[in-house]
């Protein structure tokens, strides 16, 4: 079991959610992060002061999937999420010990 | 001629005063409340609620008699009635304006204290101790605004010289411009004092708010239901809106870019510069008025202030204080007796003398403000002390110092 952590540009979560259900994979969480990569931010100006803003609004879509689903996935996201500008993101995948499911205890990939 | 009540007026003057109520609370508390962080949004709004509410009460026991009282040397007022006794219950009218009531009168003034006192906590934000700003209403109230208010509205010496301020450029404006300044010297800079506005969306609306309301504060200034209250809010309105185009274009020339809080700034430091004029120019004079305004406001801003490093976090010597000095004079140059008969005029009257007049009063005023305003700043500091701990201020004052939180959102 894995889990895919997706950074992605908050107005590209519609479109990304739905090529997701429509390839079978509705679970996911979705979280309001911060943050920059290699490129030098914005500048915000309030009163003739310019501030450098280098922490930007991102959206983090977070699944937990089986093996055998990961490519699928990622290339969902990377063709419904991708525009070719800087600030599209990235996709980080790490492995998952256990999944619970809380209703009924049921553990392992079936949990998921 | 016997004065008589004149229900239109009346009816004019209670619309005023409720419009003048409303720029403080929620006016003034939502502009201040969007532009610091949020950590600190209700302590910033509760400074002007709160600010209201004692004012309220202190004008009726005892404030507006000892600045609007019979007149003792040029200096003050006398209270004849305290908490107001007798007044309401005798119908009488008011002897600043024959057509209304007293009571009016004295209420209509009550929201320009109340005000001036709100718009001081603009540069003391996030820093400044509750108990502190609680102890410092009243004691500046009577020390400092009373006695500047009867000096120019209610008889005083500065009015029987001829001084003049239609609604406020120096009782108001100059007044908490130069106490906010007496103030922060005190108190010091803040830990974090970048301006990065939290939630302009309150500023916006409390902005429209003031502007609304200004009609009150200036029209209503006409005491009257008259032609007189008509070209003051044809002024006031020029007056704003040439001061917001103004910042517009002064900021796309410096910074690349016309800005949202520019505007709303623009079109308050106009509003505040026709504040003192508004009864006394026509409307050739308040676009030159608003337009000066707006570029002396911004260089304050944008120059003096990081030029000098003071911390008026919210620029309230930065737009009222400059935009007061500076429709203050602007009287001296623009006021004409073909807008209001009941005055000489200035330069463009003929009638130069004015400009001196004018400027002794920004001066006495402003000088007595802000020493004042140190002296009163620097007691409380020593008895129950200013400002607030370190972290405190780190951790945000709704939760130190409140116990609540602005944004709770589950």
């Amino acid at each position: 079991m894995k889990r895919i952590l997706a950074i992605i540009r908050p107005d590209k979560l519609e479109v990304v959610k739905q090529a997701l259900e429509d390839i079978g994979c509705h679970g996911l969480t979705i979280k309001d992060v911060r943050g920059r990569g290699r490129q030098l931010g914005i500048t915000e100006s309030y009163r003739g002061h310019d501030y450098k803003v280098d922490l930007l609004s991102k959206t983090e879509i977070e699944i937990v999937t089986s093996e055998e689903d990961i490519d699928k996935i990622i290339e969902t996201i990377l063709k419904t999420a991708q525009t070719g500008d800087i600030g599209d993101g990235k996709i980080f995948i790490s492995p998952v010990e256990e999944v619970v499911r809380i209703r009924t205890g049921e553990r392992g990939e079936k949990a998921i | 001629m016997v004065p008589v009540l004149n229900s239109g007026d009346t009816a004019w003057m209670l619309i005023s005063t409720a419009l003048v109520i409303l720029m403080t609370i929620p006016g003034v508390a939502l502009f201040y409340g969007g532009l610091i962080r949020r950590e600190n949004v209700l302590n910033t709004m509760f400074l002007s609620f709160v600010s209201f509410a004692v004012v309220s009460i202190i004008w009726f026991v005892y404030g507006y008699q000892l600045t609007f009282g019979t007149d003792i040397w040029g200096f003050i007022g006398t209270i004849s009635n305290p908490l107001f006794g007798g007044i309401v219950e005798s119908n009488s009218l008011s002897t600043y304006a024959p057509t209304i009531p007293t009571g009016l009168y004295a209420v209509f003034q009550m929201t320009f204290a109340a005000i001036t006192v709100a718009l001081i906590s603009g540069a003391v934000v996030e820093r400044m101790k509750f108990s502190a700003w609680l102890a410092f209403i009243p004691i500046w109230i009577t020390l400092v605004y009373m006695p500047i208010a009867h000096w120019m509205w209610g008889g005083g010496w500065l009015e029987q010289m001829g001084a003049l301020d239609f609604a406020g450029g120096t009782v108001v404006h100059v007044n908490c411009g130069m106490a906010a300044l007496a103030l922060v010297l005190i108190l010091g800079t803040r830990k974090n004092a970048r301006l990065l506005p939290h939630h302009l969306g309150y500023s916006i609306i409390g902005t429209g708010l003031l502007w609304f309301g200004w009609f009150g504060f200036n029209a209503g200034s006409a005491l009257g239901a008259t032609n007189l209250a008509v070209s003051a809010m044809i002024v006031t309105n020029l007056a704003a809106c040439v001061g917001m185009l103004t910042w517009i274009l002064i900021d796309k020339l410096k910074t690349g870019k016309p800005t949202m809080l520019g505007a709303l700034s623009g079109a308050i430091a106009g509003l505040a510069a026709i504040t003192p004029a508004a009864g006394y120019v026509n409307v050739t004079a308040a676009i030159i008025i608003g337009f000066a305004a707006s570029i002396c406001a911004y260089l304050a801003v944008s120059a003096l202030k990081p030029r000098l490093g003071y911390d008026d976090s919210l620029d309230v010597f930065g737009i009222h204080g400059v935009c007061g000095i500076v429709g203050t004079l602007a009287v001296g140059f623009f006021a004409t007796p073909l807008i209001n008969s009941a005055i000489k005029g200035g330069l463009i009257a003929g009638h130069p003398m004015q400009i001196a007049i004018q400027l002794l009063a920004i001066v006495v005023i402003g000088a007595y403000s802000f020493i004042m305003t140190y002296i009163i700043g620097k007691a409380i500091e020593k008895t129950i002390g200013l400002r607030v701990e370190d972290k405190e201020e780190v951790h945000g004052l709704d939760i130190t110092l409140h116990e609540e939180s602005g944004y709770r959102l589950s």
